[in-house]
């Protein structure tokens, strides 16, 4: 009878709602996990992600699951451990967090990306790669601000900055190499905001536009032949990848899959990037993602701030790219509709159908969908210069 | 390693100022691309009739009953032979009184 008890015992102190009774923020962490779960399967905000993401912090803040150590991690940057330990003592998570620290993922899904790109409409217009790079004004106006008020170290609010770029696999990428610590509340301000896009850009563009401005209609643009857009990818990683050479892994993969896509003669290897490899890889990054939000990390003020400071990210680049649509539109005496400016925030391609539905609100009448998809494409490329530019900077 | 507010205001201009050279960098190689395009356009309508007249003398010769070349986009020649025996047997005609423009897969 004593041993029975005995067991009994030893099975409820080993249990997860025994160790849960130490620590009150690791039910926080599980109910913001369920939070979030609903936020992805029921408001449909960016599932494919979210859902992955939440249910990794699930995993990560069960009391003894085991999976995720971040103590490992801490060791590794440390140089005290290398891969293969951790390959020896950690959990499943931690094995596959290797392909996030590693870069790996943010590269392979950049190559899905560049899979299902179409670069024809800012090779038709290759004007709109200036509005690509003014809606990164968001990044350099977050990353002073995190600095100036908020006070964090430089390598930090780079990666808040980065939110401000709008797209989850660059800032899931710098982050791992310059903040760690930091990459889930990061990734979970980035694509909750890029999923609340439609909320938070068409205030600031009626704001800032005139609806004159909104309702100018533009020019169609002209065919792309082929040869352009199979010359384009492989100018542009060479170019770029010569200017920011720390950029490469991203803007060389993102290539690499539109050139699968346009060259039309890899279309089993275009179908992989952005079908089976994508899906697979997005399980592995979301889930490891998820898992980094352990809860001693991640119920700080840091977090509170790294979703404010997301936030007026977002809306600086809108407002950056706005702006320069607006020189534009008087430049160019009235050809250029401003609102095609705010898709220059990267979020391929809500941001552009966003441009799409304020425009045609004040002229029913107006297309813009394919105009904004120039500057939506360049400021994918936008963000990832960014990227490289605070990698090179901060990452040494 | 803290930063001062200036630092960062510098950083921030330095990055921007990267991010508009890259950019303007790319937005040149497009023009430059689009310049060879043109010259290729102009180029091509003077080429043009003297590879007309080769056309001609080079047209084949049909088989009789043959109504003009079929084309085929993302269907292989073995679905379409196989559909134009199902049409041609649907209709009752035989298949060289009926004239197939193009089979096009629906996706």
């Amino acid at each position: 009878m004593e041993n029975m008890l005995n067991t009994l015992s030893t099975l409820w102190e080993t249990s997860g709602f025994y160790m849960m009774a130490a620590d009150w923020r690791q039910l926080v962490m599980i109910v913001l996990a369920c939070v979030l779960l609903y936020m992805g399967l029921v408001k449909k905000f960016e599932p494919l992600l979210l859902v992955g993401i939440a249910f990794g912090m699930l995993l990560t803040n069960l009391p003894g699951s085991e999976m995720y150590h971040p103590e490992l991690w801490d060791a590794y940057i440390a140089g005290e451990i290398t891969l293969t330990g951790i390959i020896h003592e950690g959990g499943l998570l931690d094995i596959l967090y290797i392909g996030v620290k590693s870069g790996l993922y943010p590269s392979l899904i950049f190559m899905g990306v560049g899979a299902m790109t179409d670069f024809g409409p800012l090779i038709a217009n290759p004007k709109s790669l200036l509005l690509g790079a003014a809606a990164q004004l968001g990044i350099f106006a977050a990353f002073l601000m995190a600095i100036g008020i908020f006070g964090f170290e430089p390598n930090v609010a780079a990666s808040i900055g980065i939110i401000g770029g709008a797209d989850g696999p660059t800032a899931i990428w710098l982050t791992s190499q310059l903040a760690p610590d930091y990459l889930a509340p990061i990734a979970i301000a980035a694509y909750s905001y890029m999923a609340l896009i439609p909320l938070i850009q068409p205030p600031v563009m009626k704001l800032l536009t005139t609806k004159e401005e909104r309702e100018i209609k533009m020019e169609q643009l002209r065919p792309v032949s082929k040869t352009e857009k199979v010359l384009f990818p492989i100018i542009v990683t060479i170019f770029v990848c010569l200017l920011l050479p720390s950029v490469a892994p991203l803007l060389g993969c993102l290539m690499l899959g539109n050139l699968f896509k346009e060259s039309g003669l890899t279309d089993r290897l275009s179908d992989t990037a952005q079908n089976a490899m994508m899906n697979i890889v997005t399980i592995f990054l979301s889930t490891s993602v998820g898992a980094t939000a352990v809860y001693y990390r991640f119920l700080t003020p840091q977090t509170i701030f790294i979703i404010v400071l997301g936030l007026i990210a977002f809306e600086f680049a809108t407002v950056g790219g706005l702006l320069l649509g607006k020189l534009m539109c008087v430049i160019t005496k009235g050809k250029i509709n401003p609102l095609i400016g705010s898709a220059g925030v990267s979020a391929v391609p809500m941001a552009a159908r966003v441009s799409q539905m304020v425009g045609q609100k004040a002229n029913p009448s107006n297309f813009l969908l394919m105009h904004a998809m120039g500057p939506n494409v360049a400021g994918v490329i936008g963000s990832a210069v960014a990227a490289g530019f605070l990698l090179a900077v901060f990452g040494g | 390693m803290t930063m001062t507010f200036a630092d960062a205001l510098l950083y921030s201009l330095l990055g921007i100022a990267v991010v508009f050279f890259a950019l303007i960098l790319l937005i040149l190689i497009i023009c430059i691309m689009n310049l060879f395009r043109k010259k290729e356009e102009k180029a091509a309508p003077a080429a043009a009739p003297a590879a007309a007249a080769p056309a001609v003398v080079a047209e084949p010769e049909y088989a009789p009953g043959t109504a003009g070349e079929l084309k085929l986009y993302d269907t292989d020649e073995r679905v379409a032979a196989m559909l134009m025996a199902i049409v041609a047997d649907e209709l009752g005609a035989p298949l060289n009184e009926l004239r197939f423009k193009s089979i096009r897969e629906l996706k």
